[in-house]
Formats: C-alpha cells, structure tokens, sequence
C-alpha cells in the first residue's frame, strides 16, 4: 500500500499566535496511501498544523510541501488538499448532491460528468440514492459520509480530517473508526487524521506523530509507540499504562532500581533519566502476570506479594486491581480462558513483570498536564 | 487554544481592505447622519436666533424656564408619556401572560401573528381609524345615537381622553412583546413548584411571574415612553387646540415661527428627558441598552 | 400536561374574554375603517349608503377616487421612491455593519455599535431636526467657502427634499437593518466558508455561493421591514420634506382639513400591502430561525 513517494512533507513549521508558539518547529512526511494521524490532547497544536497543511493559516516560518511541491504562498482554494471539518460544515441549505457537487462545479466539470461523479461517490461511501435529501434529513454517520464524499470525489492528493468523529455518540464512533479505516484502504487516498483519542489513532492509523505543547514528541507505528514509548507523555497518553512515581536507588547500565514507597522495581533506564533523581515507571496492564503465592516466578521476572482489590471481567479479558503496598496498586489484565487461573477480591496472590517491559522516565516532561492527560 | 483559534477564523477576510469598506459607510453614517447633527443641534441651542455673531447664548434655555407655557407643555407631555405607559403596562401584560402562558400550540402562533398584524399597518392610517371611530359624525356616535344613548352627538375627538386612546394604541406592541418575549421563556415547572409549595395565585403572580417578566417589562416601558414622548401624529390630529404636545411647540419653532435655535434647545430638553427616563430605567433594572434592543 | 397557573375554568373563561375584548380594540377601528371605504356616503361614517367602489377609481367631481386623484398617486409615487432608496441603502449598510459587529474585532467597536443602537432610543422628531440643521450648518459653510454661485447644485440636493427624507430614514432604519441582518450572520458557521474555499471557491465565489443564500431570509426580512418603515414614517420625514410630499405627510395634510372615504380607500389599500409583506418578512423570519 504505502510506496515510496510522498504526499506531504512539513519542515521545520512553526506558527505564532502574538507570543505564543502553537506549533513549535515541526517537521515529518507522510507517504503516499498511508494514513497519518496527529494525536494529542487539545491545545497541543495539531489543528493549526492542518489549517497551515489546507492553506487557512500561513507558517511563521518552516514550509509545507504536498507532492513535492512547497505550498505555502497558495491559498486554500488551489491546493490539492481537502480538509473535512469538525464540525463537517456541510452546506445547510444544498442538498445531498448538491454539497457533493460543489466542487467539481467551481473546477467547471460538465453537468453529466458532475452526475456521474457523485452518484460514484455516494455509492462508494455507502449513501446511493441520497441525492435529494437535505442535510438536516441526514442521521450523523450519514452526514459524516457526505463530508468526506465532498472532498474525496475532487480526489485530493491528500484528505485532511479534523477529528470528524467527535461529535458522534460512543458506539457510532466505534463503527465509523472500522468504516473511515475501510474506506481509506478502498479509495488509497492519503489520509492525514487529527484526533485527541488514542484509541482511535491506534485503530486506523499506519503512522502516528503524538504531540505535545507544539512539538512532535514521538513518531512511529502504533506498535512502536506502544512497546516503545520515546517519553513519559507517550507512555501515559497511549494505551493504557500502571503508573508508579518513585526514586533512583542504584543503577548498572541500562537497568535502574527505582525505590517505589517500601518497594524496590527494576526497570530501563530511559534517555533523560539520570543519576539519583525523581522517576516515573511505566508497566503496561499486559504484561503483568498474575498468579498464587507459591506458582514459580519465570526467568529474569521480578515478582511482588499483593492483595487482590478489585476483579473486573469483561468477556475477553479480566482486569485486576492488586495491592502491592499500601497506596501503591497495579492494574493486571489477563485474557480470559477456561484455564487461567481467576481470582476474587481479598485473595492473596503475586504479580510478576519483566524489567523489560518497565519504562522508567524522568518526572520533568509530565508536570501539570499529568492529570488531564490521565482523563482524556 | 480555542480562543487563539477562533480570532485567527474572524480574521478570515473577503479581500485585504475588507474591514475598511465596511468601516466607510458606517463611519459615514455615524458621523453624518448621528453624531453631527445632534452636535449641531447642541451647538445651535445656545446661539441667539439672527444673531449668530454674539456667540454662546443661553437665552433659548433661560426662555423656555421663565415662560410657563413652554415648561408646562413640557411638563404635561411628560406626564401623558408616563400615563400613556403605565396604561399600556396595565392593559397589555395581561394579554401577553394570555398569549404566553394559556395560549398554545397553533392558536399562539396564530394569535401572536395576529396581534402584530395591526403594527404593521401605518401609524397614519391607525390614528385616522380612531378619528372616524371618535368624531361627532364618527361611527360611535352613530351608534349611541341610533340606540337612543345619545340624544345628540358628542365630540368625542380633540380631548385627553382621545389622545391617550390614540397613543396607547399606537404604541401596545411594544409593550406586548418584550413582556410576552420574558413570560414564554418563564418555565411552567416554577410555577408548577411554587403551587406545589402551596403558594396561592397572587403570591405566584408577585413572587415568580412578576419579578421574572421585569426585564420585559423595563424595555417595554423605555420603548413605549421614548415613542409617545416623541410623537407628533396622534396628538396634533386626536388632541384639542388647548391640549398642546410638546413635538408640537417643537414643530412651531422651526416651521412656523422659523426660529431654529430656540426649536433645537427644545429638541434637546426633549431627547435630554427622553434619555434621562431611559437611563433611569436601564439603571434602575441593571440592564444594558444593548440587551434591551434585542 | 401538568396543571397550568390559573387553569380553573372561571379564570380561564375571564381570560379568554379579556383577550378577546384585547384584539377587538385592535381590530374593530381598523376593520370600520376598512368597511367604510365601500360605503357611498361622501363621510366616512355610518349610515350604510349602498356599497361602492368609487372611493378607489371614480374620477366624477363629487367622488374622487384614489386612482384618480393625481396629487394622490404623486405622492405614492414619491413615497416608493423614497422607500426604495431606504431600503437598498439599510441593505447595504446594514450587511456591510453587520460584517463587521460580527466578524471583526477592531478598537472602539463597542463604541460604534453603541452609536448605532443609540437611534432606536432617540424620538424621530428629534431625529428629523437634527438632520435639518446639520445639513443647514453644511449649506451655510459650502456658500461660504465656495460662494454661492459654486456651491448652488450641491446645495439644491441638501436642502430640504428626498435626499434629506432619504437620509433622514435611513439614519434609524439602517439600525433595524443591522440589527435584524446581524442576528443571523451570528448564527453563520464560519467553517462553512471555509469549506467553500477547501472546496475551491474563491474568496468572493464562498461569499455569495454560501454567505448570501444563508443570510438570504434575513435579508428579504430586513429589506421588507425597511421599506415598511420607511414607507409609513411621518415624524422624521415631516422636519425633511420638500415640495414632493411622501404619502403619509400628504394624508396627513390632507386629514387636517377634510375627510372623504378615499382616505379609507388608500387605507384599505396600504393595510391589504403591509398585512401581505408583514406575513411575508415574519415568514421569512421564521425560516430563518429554523434553517
């Protein structure tokens, strides 16, 4: 699917607001047929990098290429890039065909061309036969579909989204995530995706840039950011992570001993962590293993007496909450089989993870956004 | 971020010089059409009529306090607005709570619609339909005369009575709909809690509805004041020719005796009392005239 | 439906009657008005004298009809004249204001807009001779620079006439222009603007693609209420007017002196006009609230 070649390159773009930097000297590129999303929470600039990418607002400084092409002197009209709203900014007054027609009207495309053209759409985003209907007629999903048939049927060298999804309820978002994935992979347009909710990003994207205070903090397949996050934000902010604040006792290496309350962890030192100072460990719920006091602990694991405290079982999985010590928990999720071991509320039992799988950062790049981060 | 954003969207522009275009004929209409002339209007009260060459002159002003008959007309004028309103409060809050509270569905819209409809029509042609309601071959006397009532006509026209009928009735809707505007939005479940509270009707009506509809009711009363202090039409063709209204000493200044300075310094203790009463209710409501247009 | 306040029927039935009593006050002198123009008596009252419509087109000496009374049709004339001119100026300055109210934020805007409210609060007499005098004060200052000779055809148009009563009605109706025109150019989503332009419109073509039919309701409803307004003011208009008299100055003159029931023909006229493009801006009105 994803060759070679690139749809969209950013260098260095930055954009100031007065004294404020929004975004802040960043740089990637999107192959062709891929689908990019820009990920992080509101405020973080990922917005203005799609409103510079469209043509709305003009970079303080850094350039914007779109098929090799530098764009920035080009106004929004004449670039091959086409943006679906967040708010879809559907034309209230035309109808279905005619929101859809719109631009192949303004590119002069001839009337039975123009017909032709959007009935293929329609059909193609699963609307055939939604021509004459108003907008105000249209359920959301529908009117989802009908922003993106506006844009794709002018087939633009790359589709901006501005995290179309929000305003849906829960589970018509579940569904349209698979649809727009789908859909994406049928039309193999670009795609370049804004969202503040990871598990969307993760869903569909081939590439994800996570982002932070104006700045890219990570680039990488989902994969990547979730087994290896580059910081502290990335591990808190994909997917889901126990969170342990503590401090370094001794370290040989790579490996660090972080004293957590009256508990001693193991983990990787990450870049940015040095000598004796505060720490932050991630483990992810996966990779903890749970079982009763006396079963053997596997190789190079580190294992800890605990109390369970709360048992949660949701079909396919079971998440527990362990007590390791008081005020220091650890949430364990086990995949469900009829011969896993289950556990109830007070048992005594030992969690063991590997110090592979523990990500230790620095405290200073998570200060006061820890928390809302935590609550997205 | 929101805020940072939504400015860079309001700077969206048509072409560069946008905001200068639309900036013209507003900075002309403000300046030459508002704020100029009542500049003028202020400058040339204080100028002696025929003489502008002996420069500031409070004779204008000094005239119309040591005339009685100018302060009085003022007076009364002021007082017909203040009677005209308060009859207009009285007779139209009832009919709004009517057309907000009881009426529903289709019958409100088609009532609303209804009561507009009159206020559309031409102030001219409403007065003139009193005039041949109340004259003495008008279409009451008929009436009262065909029934015996009356043994003869009366002239019913040319009175108090007869102007503050005209000007009431030239000036309801605007007291019915800001009163009815507050009352739709007063939700029923407060009323319903308050009954549910074992409050009588009366103690709802002065303790929920009233206090609730007072906002309507100030620009009800500002509007209404403002129009009937400033009318000209009802009083010269409804009121007597002892019965003077001050826009019509107003007109005599300037169309009559053709003394300008003298009608602009009445002009001015006009829109001075007209303004000094919208203040006043502004002040004594806590509103801002910017909400009381909407 | 829970219990409503005052929902005991004997209350109800005293309501229901006031609100009747209400709407006849309105409605009863308008109506008698309006029955009176086809009555063939020379006064607008009562007895019926057998019906007519000579009030409207006779031109026989005793009954003048409206059709034919040429001073009559001059000042509807004038009137339009004057109401078209308003109207296409409060259009314009109206949507151009309201532009900037909504999509601009520039210093002392509260100050402008203050400005322009503040006429809504000003009686139109005072309105009206304001505008005399400063156009008075002009006249004086162009004879005096330019002298008179010079300054003769500027001066023709400033004095008293329909470029006065013009500016004079637009100086209030502009506001209710703006105000009207403004509330629904507040509702405007500026994405979809944008949109337009994503889509590859220009800059103007997103404008009147997209802005122009949004704003379109507000904009036949404001162009309606203008003209009415302008078509029916008397108070502003009688301090400006020249030798044309609009069609209310003229009735007015006219009512002074005597009364024929052609006065209640045009009145059935201009009430059949208002009552149909009233219904027609508070439609468009409605439309606009919904859309």
């Amino acid at each position: 699917m994803a060759t070679s070649e690139i749809d969209v390159q950013v260098e260095n773009l930055t954009k100031k607001f007065g004294d404020f930097t929004a975004v802040d000297k960043v740089s990637f590129s999107v192959p062709r047929g891929s689908f990019f999303s820009l990920l992080g929470p509101s405020g973080c600039g990922k917005t203005t990098i799609l409103r510079m990418i469209s043509g709305f607002e003009t970079p303080t400084y850094g350039d914007v290429y779109i098929g090799g092409e530098r764009v920035n002197e080009i106004p929004p009209n004449r670039r091959r890039t086409n943006l679906v709203f967040q708010n879809l900014a559907l034309f209230p007054l035309k109808s279905v065909f005619e929101n859809v027609a719109f631009g192949l009207r303004r590119r002069n495309v001839p009337r039975g061309e123009i017909r032709e053209r959007v009935q293929k759409m329609l059909e193609r985003v699963g609307l055939p036969g939604f021509e004459n209907k108003a907008i105000h007629q249209l359920s959301g999903g529908q009117k989802q579909r009908v922003a993106i048939a506006r844009c794709l049927v002018l087939e633009p060298t790359v589709l901006l989204l501005d995290e179309p999804l929000g305003a849906l309820d829960l589970k018509l978002r579940e569904h349209m995530k698979l649809e727009l994935k789908k859909l994406q992979h049928r039309v193999g347009t670009t795609f370049i995706y804004i969202t503040h909710d990871q598990g969307e990003a993760m869903t569909m994207s081939d590439q994800i840039a996570v982002m932070l205070r104006g700045r890219i903090v990570q680039i990488g397949a989902p994969e990547g950011l979730y087994n290896s996050p580059a910081t502290s934000f990335v591990a808190a902010f994909v997917g889901d992570s126990n969170r342990l604040q503590g401090r370094v006792l001794s370290r040989h290496n790579k490996r660090v001993n972080v004293g957590v309350g009256p508990l001693e962890v193991e983990g990787v030192s990450q870049p940015g962590l040095e000598g004796e100072s505060d720490a932050l460990i991630f483990v992810r719920p996966q990779n903890v293993l749970i079982g009763s006091e006396a079963d053997p602990i596997p190789e190079g694991y580190q294992a800890f007496p605990g109390l369970v405290r709360e048992g949660i079982f949701e079909g396919a999985v079971s998440n527990y909450i362990v007590e390791l010590a008081e005020g220091y928990q650890i949430k364990v999720v086990v995949p469900q089989a009829s011969h896993v071991k289950a556990f109830s509320v007070e048992d005594r039992v030992q969690v063991a993870w590997s110090p592979d799988d523990t990500f230790c950062f620095s405290t200073e790049e998570l200060g006061d956004i820890t928390m809302s981060v935590g609550q997205e | 971020m929101g805020g940072i954003q939504n400015n860079s969207k309001k700077s969206f522009k048509p072409f560069p010089w946008f905001r200068v275009v639309c900036l013209i004929p507003l900075l002309v209409w403000i300046f030459v059409l508002l704020v100029g002339p009542h500049v003028q209007l202020f400058v040339i009260s204080f100028i002696k009529n025929r003489h502008p060459e002996e420069g500031f002159y409070l004779g204008n002003y000094i005239r119309f306090f040591s005339e009685p008959l100018y302060w009085r007309i003022f007076v009364r004028t002021a007082i017909y607005a203040i009677v005209t309103t308060f009859f207009t409060l009285s007779i139209c809050y009832p009919a709004a709570f009517f057309l907000a509270k009881m009426a529903k569905g289709r019958w409100k819209l088609g009532l609303i619609l209804l009561v507009v409809l009159p206020f559309w029509i031409s102030e001219l042609v409403r007065t003139y339909s009193w005039m041949i309601m109340l004259r003495e071959t008008g279409v009451i006397n008929w009436i009262m005369v065909s029934l015996g009532v009356f043994s003869k006509p009366i002239e019913m026209l040319y009175n108090d009575y007869a102007i503050f009928v005209g000007l009431s009735y030239a000036s309801m809707l605007y007291m019915l709909l800001p009163i009815y505007g507050v009352l739709d939005g007063l939700d029923d479940t407060l009323i319903e809690a308050a009954q549910d509270l074992g409050a009588s009707r009366w103690t709802i009506l002065w303790e929920v509805v009233w206090p609730h509809s007072l906002p309507g009711v100030t620009a009800g009363c500002i509007i209404v004041f403002m129009l009937t202090l400033g009318n000209y039409l009802t009083p010269t063709l409804m009121g007597g020719k002892n019965s003077l209204y001050f826009t019509e000493t107003i007109y005599n200044q300037f169309i009559v005796s053709w003394n300008w300075n003298q009608g602009s310094a009445f002009g001015f203790l006009l829109l001075l009392l007209s303004g000094l009463f919208v203040w006043l209710g502004l002040k004594f409501t806590g509103q801002k005239l910017t909400e009381v247009v909407r | 439906m829970s219990k409503k306040p005052g929902s005991s029927t004997s209350l109800k039935t005293i309501y229901i009657i006031y609100f009747i009593a209400f709407l006849l006050f309105l409605f009863v002198p308008l109506i008698i008005n309006g029955i009176l123009a086809f009555n063939s008596d020379e006064v607008p009252s009562f007895p019926w004298r057998g019906a007519t419509f000579g009030w409207f087109y006779s031109s026989s000496e005793d009954q003048v009809g409206v059709l034919n009374d040429a001073r009559m049709i001059r000042a509807i004339g004038a009137s339009f004249r004057v109401a078209g001119m308003v109207t296409l100026l409060s259009l314009l300055a109206g949507t151009t204001s309201s532009f900037l109210f909504v999509r601009e934020n520039f210093w002392g805007k509260q100050a402008l807009y203050f400005a322009i409210i503040a006429p809504l609060v000003i009686p139109g007499v005072i309105l009206g001779i304001s505008i005399l005098v400063f156009f008075n004060g002009i006249i004086g200052g162009l004879k005096a620079t330019f002298g008179p000779d010079l300054a003769r055809p500027i001066v023709r148009a400033l004095r008293p006439g329909s470029l006065l009563v013009i500016l004079g009605q637009f100086s209030f109706i502009g506001t209710i222009a703006t105000l009207v025109i403004s509330a629904r150019l507040r509702k405007f989503p500026i994405e979809l603007e944008e949109a337009a332009m994503d889509l590859g419109s220009s800059r103007w073509g997103a404008i009147f693609s997209v802005t122009v039919p949004y704003l379109f309701p507000a904009l036949l409803s404001a162009g309606i209420l203008a003209f009415l307004l302008s078509f029916e003011n008397f108070a502003t208009t009688l301090f400006l007017i020249g030798p044309k008299p609009t069609l209310p100055i003229f009735l007015y003159s006219r009512l002074r002196f005597f009364i024929t029931p052609e006065i209640n023909a045009i009145s059935v006229i201009l009430m059949a006009g208002t009552a149909l493009l009233g219904l027609l801006s508070m439609t468009m009105r409605g439309r606009a609230e919904v859309g």
